[in-house]
C-alpha cells in the first residue's frame, strides 16, 4: 500500500515544549516528544491531564499556544493523518456513506473510492451491513466503522482518542485486532486509553503524561515492570484493579 | 450529484422560460378597480379579443395609481375616471389620444333606517350636508372616486376632518362597502361595483340620480414619444374600437340583474 | 356565516376552469420561487452556518430580520426595480408570471437561508471536530451538512412555499394581478373579498390550505419514513 520513500517522511515527529493555556488555564505545560514511524504508542494518564488535547493538536484540531510540532520533510502532512473519537460521529445515512466521508477531500474516483470503502468494510467485518443506517449499528459496530473510515485513507499516522471507552470486552478485543492490523500495514498508532489490560496488549511504547507534562515515554515492557516515574507509580497502583486496597 | 445539479438547472431555466413565454399580441390596460370589480372587463374584453386577437391585460388599481403607472411606462393604455387628473396627465406629455369613453354614476349607500335621513335630500350637495356627522367610510385611496367624493364635501362646504365618525379605509371600493356594511355606515359608491357587490349586509342605495353624480370614464394611449416601448399600435386599436359603435353598443349591453351600468359617452 | 361556508364547499363541488387555471399557475409560479429560492438560500444557510467570517452576526441578525420583510414592502421595491422607468426595466418583466417568480425568490430565500443556518449549524456543532480533521474544506463540509439535514430542511423549504403561495402584498403589485395571466389564487382571494364575495373567496382559501396542507402531510410523512430509516 502506498510508496514507502513519502511515508516515512513525515518521521519522527518532535513536540517541542508544547504549550496550550487557553484562557491562562495550564493544560499543557511543555510538552516534549519524539514520536517514531513505528509501532504503537499508548498515551496513559489520569482524567483531565491533557491526552486528548494532545492528540487533538497532532491532528492539527488545536492549535498550540507555544512550542512547535516539527514533522519531518513537511509541516503539514495532508492525507496522510486520521482520527478516531471514543464516540465517532457518523451521517444520517448508510454505513458504506459514511465509511466514503473520508474520503471526499482526497479527490478519489468513484471506482477508487468504492474499492477502498469495500476493502476496509471486509477488514473490518461490516460488510453485511453496508447498506444499513449507520445510526442504527451498536457501539461495538459504530467504532468499527469509525476505524474503517480512517483507515480507508491510508493513513500514516492514526491517532486513536479512547476508542474502547464505552465498549464490552468482546467488542473491545475487535478493535484492538483491528488496530493491529491497521499497524501491520503500515500506519503508526498513536491511542490514548485508560484500560491498562489494553495497554498491556497492544502497546510497543507508553507516552504518561500527568498535569499537562510527558512524565515518561518508555517502551511498554519495562514501563508496566519498573515505570521509572513516581507519577506513573502512583497512578498505576491506583487504576490497576489487581492491586487496589481497600484499607482493611 | 453533479448529474443531478445540471438537471435542476435545466429544469429551473426551462420553468422560467415558459413563465416568461407571452401572447406577442397583447398589451397592459391600466384601469380602475372600480371597472374591473363591476365586472364589465370579463365582459367586454373577449370581444375585443375574439374580433382582433389582441389580448388585453388589465391592471386595476386606483385611478392616481393607474396614472403613476402610465407616467412611469408600465401601462400602454389607461382607462380612468377623474378628469381634472386626466386633463393633467395630457397636459404635461404623459398621455396622447384622450377620448371619452363612458360614465356610471355614483350612489350613496348606507344602513336601510337611514339615521342621516339623506333620503329625502333634494340634491348631492344637501345629502353631504347631512352627512357631516353621520358614520361615514370613505376609500382614502386617491382614486377617483375619493377625488369626487372630497369634490362633494367641497361643494357642501363640508370638511369630512371635523367629522369624529368619518373613516377613511384606504383601499379599494370594494373593501370600502366591506368596511361600510361591517359598521353600519353610508358611503359613495360607483353604481357598477355597487350592483356587483355581494356582501351587502344592512346596505341599500340611499341617494342617487344628481347630475353631479355622474361619473365619466375617459380612455388614452400612454405617451410613446415618451416610452418607445409602448405598443402604440395594439393600443390604439382597443381606444378605437371601444369609442366606436361597436365597443359602444357593447358597453351599453352590459347588465347585471337586468340593470345596465355603464352609458356610453364617444360622441 | 355557516351558509358562507356551505355556499364555498358547493363551488368547489364544480370549480370551472379559470379557477383551475389559477390554481395551476399559483403552483407555478410559487414553487419556481421556492425552487430558485431553495438553491440559493439552503447553500447560503449552509454557508453562513459552516464558515467563519467578518461580520456574521450582522448578517445572521440581517438574514431572520428578513424573514419578517414586508411582502408588500419586498414588492414595491421588486415593483421600481423592474418598472420601465427602473434600472431593470428593459427586461420588460413587470406584470408578468416571471416577474413573479423574481419576487417571491426574494421573499423565500432569506426565510429559507435562516431556517437552513438554524438547522444546519445544530448539526454543524457535532460534526465540525471530525469534518476538519478530515480536512474538510467549507464547501465541502457545506454540501455533507446539507446532504445530513436533507429530512429536516423539507421544512425550511416547505416554511418556504407556505410564505411564497400565500403571500398576497409582493404579487399582487409585481403581477397586477391580471385575469388569467398573472392572477393566482392568493390575489384572486383579495379580489374576491374586495367584491364581497366571500364564499368564492372561501372556496379559494380551502384549495390554498388544502394544497399547503397535503404538502405538509407529504413532507411529514417523509421525515418519518427518513427517520425509520436513517435514524
Ligand atoms: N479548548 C479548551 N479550553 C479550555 N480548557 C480546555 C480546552 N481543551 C481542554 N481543556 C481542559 O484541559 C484539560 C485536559 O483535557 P483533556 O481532554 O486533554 O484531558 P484527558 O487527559 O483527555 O482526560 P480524560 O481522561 O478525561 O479524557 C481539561 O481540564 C480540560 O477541561
Ligand atoms: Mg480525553
Amino acid at each position: 500500500m502506498g510508496n514507502v520513500q513519502i511515508r516515512l517522511s513525515m518521521f519522527p515527529i518532535n513536540l517541542n515544549q508544547l504549550r496550550f493555556t487557553p484562557n491562562g488555564r495550564a493544560v499543557l505545560t511543555g510538552v516534549d516528544l519524539e514520536l517514531g514511524g513505528e509501532g504503537i504508542s499508548v498515551i496513559l494518564g489520569p482524567n483531565g491531564s491533557g491526552k486528548s488535547v494532545l492528540i487533538r493538536m497532532l491532528a492539527g484540531l488545536e492549535m498550540p499556544d507555544a512550542g512547535s510540532i516539527h514533522w519531518q520533510g513537511s509541516n503539514a502532512p495532508e492525507g496522510q493523518i486520521a482520527i478516531v473519537f471514543q464516540h465517532p460521529m457518523l451521517l444520517r445515512s448508510t454505513v458504506t456513506a459514511n465509511v466514503a466521508l473520508g474520503l471526499r477531500p482526497l479527490g478519489l474516483s468513484r471506482c477508487e473510492t468504492v474499492k477502498r470503502v469495500n476493502e476496509v468494510l471486509g477488514r473490518v467485518g461490516l460488510t453485511h451491513r453496508a447498506k444499513d443506517s449507520a445510526r442504527f449499528l451498536s457501539g461495538g459496530e459504530r467504532q468499527r466503522l469509525a476505524l474503517a473510515r480512517a483507515w480507508a485513507v491510508r493513513p500514516r499516522l492514526l491517532l486513536l482518542d479512547e476508542p474502547t471507552a464505552a465498549l464490552d470486552p468482546t467488542a473491545t478485543e475487535a478493535v484492538e485486532q483491528i488496530v493491529r492490523e491497521i499497524r501491520t500495514d503500515g500506519a503508526k498508532i498513536v491511542m490514548s486509553t485508560h484500560n491498562l489490560g489494553q495497554a498491556l496488549r497492544i502497546s510497543d511504547d507508553i507516552i504518561f503524561i500527568e498535569a499537562g507534562r510527558v512524565r515518561e515515554h518508555t517502551p511498554s515492557a519495562r514501563f508496566f515492570s519498573r515505570p521509572h516515574s513516581n507519577e506513573a507509580r502512583l497512578f498505576m497502583q491506583g487504576e490497576l484493579p489487581w492491586r487496589i486496597s481497600f484499607g482493611d | 450529484m453533479a448529474n443531478f445539479f445540471r438537471r435542476l438547472i435545466l429544469i429551473v431555466c426551462s420553468m422560467l422560460l415558459m413563465a416568461g413565454a407571452q401572447a406577442e399580441d397583447s398589451f397592459v390596460l391600466a384601469s380602475t378597480t372600480s371597472t374591473e370589480q363591476s365586472g364589465l372587463f370579463s365582459y367586454l374584453l373577449p370581444l375585443f379579443t375574439a374580433k382582433t386577437g389582441i389580448q388585453v391585460k388589465v391592471v386595476a388599481l386606483g385611478t392616481g395609481q393607474a396614472l403613476d403607472t402610465g407616467r412611469r411606462g408600465d401601462a400602454d393604455v389607461l382607462l380612468v375616471h377623474d378628469r381634472v387628473a386626466e386633463d393633467k396627465f395630457i397636459a404635461d406629455g404623459w398621455g396622447v389620444e384622450r377620448r371619452n369613453v363612458m360614465y356610471n354614476d355614483f350612489v350613496v349607500v348606507g344602513p336601510k333606517a337611514d339615521p342621516a335621513k339623506i333620503k329625502s335630500a333634494k340634491d348631492a350637495v344637501e345629502v353631504f350636508k347631512k352627512l357631516s356627522t353621520a358614520l361615514f367610510v370613505s376609500r382614502g385611496d386617491k382614486s377617483g372616486t375619493h377625488a369626487a367624493e372630497l369634490r362633494f364635501w367641497k361643494e357642501a362646504a363640508i370638511d369630512p376632518k371635523l367629522n369624529t365618525s368619518y373613516k377613511e379605509a384606504g383601499s379599494g371600493m370594494g373593501p370600502t362597502l366591506n368596511m361600510a356594511a361591517a359598521m353600519g355606515a353610508y358611503t359613495l359608491t360607483d353604481r357598477g361595483t355597487w350592483l356587483a357587490f355581494k356582501n351587502r349586509q344592512d346596505l341599500e342605495i340611499l341617494y342617487a340620480g344628481d347630475r353631479r353624480l355622474f361619473n365619466a370614464y375617459g380612455v388614452m394611449l400612454v405617451n410613446p414619444a415618451k416610452y418607445p416601448h409602448i405598443k402604440k399600435e395594439l393600443g390604439m386599436r382597443f381606444i378605437d374600437w371601444l369609442t366606436a359603435a361597436e365597443g359602444q353598443a357593447a358597453i351599453a349591453g352590459y347588465k347585471i340583474n337586468g340593470e345596465q351600468l355603464f352609458f356610453p359617452d364617444a360622441h | 356565516m355557516l351558509n358562507t361556508i356551505l355556499d364555498a364547499f358547493a363551488l368547489l363541488a364544480h370549480l370551472d376552469s379559470g379557477v383551475l387555471a389559477i390554481v395551476l399557475l399559483s403552483l407555478k409560479v410559487s414553487l419556481s420561487a421556492v425552487l430558485l429560492g431553495a438553491l440559493l438560500g439552503l447553500p447560503l444557510g449552509a454557508w453562513v452556518a459552516v464558515a467563519d467570517f467578518r461580520g456574521k452576526a450582522v448578517f445572521t441578525v440581517l438574514l431572520s430580520g428578513m424573514m419578517g420583510m414586508p411582502t408588500v414592502v419586498l414588492g414595491v421595491i421588486v415593483y421600481l426595480l423592474l418598472s420601465r422607468s427602473g434600472p431593470l426595466g428593459e427586461l420588460g418583466l413587470l406584470f408578468t408570471p416571471s416577474a413573479m417568480i423574481l419576487a417571491q425568490t426574494l421573499l423565500v430565500a432569506p426565510l429559507i437561508a435562516a431556517l437552513t443556518k438554524q438547522v444546519v449549524e445544530d448539526v454543524w456543532r457535532d460534526y465540525a471536530t471530525e469534518l476538519r480533521a478530515f480536512r474538510y474544506t467549507p464547501w465541502q463540509s457545506m454540501l455533507t451538512l446539507l446532504y445530513d439535514c436533507r429530512y429536516s430542511l423539507i421544512v425550511a423549504v416547505l416554511a418556504g412555499l407556505g410564505r411564497a403561495i400565500s403571500e398576497v402584498g409582493a404579487v399582487m403589485i409585481i403581477g397586477g394581478n391580471i385575469n388569467g395571466f398573472t392572477r393566482v389564487m392568493s390575489t384572486a382571494i383579495a379580489l374576491e373579498t374586495a367584491k364581497g364575495d366571500l364564499p368564492l373567496s372561501i372556496a379559494l382559501g380551502l384549495v390554498l390550505i388544502s394544497m399547503v396542507l397535503g404538502l405538509n402531510a407529504l413532507a411529514y410523512g417523509l421525515r418519518q419514513w427518513a427517520m425509520y430509516k436513517f435514524g
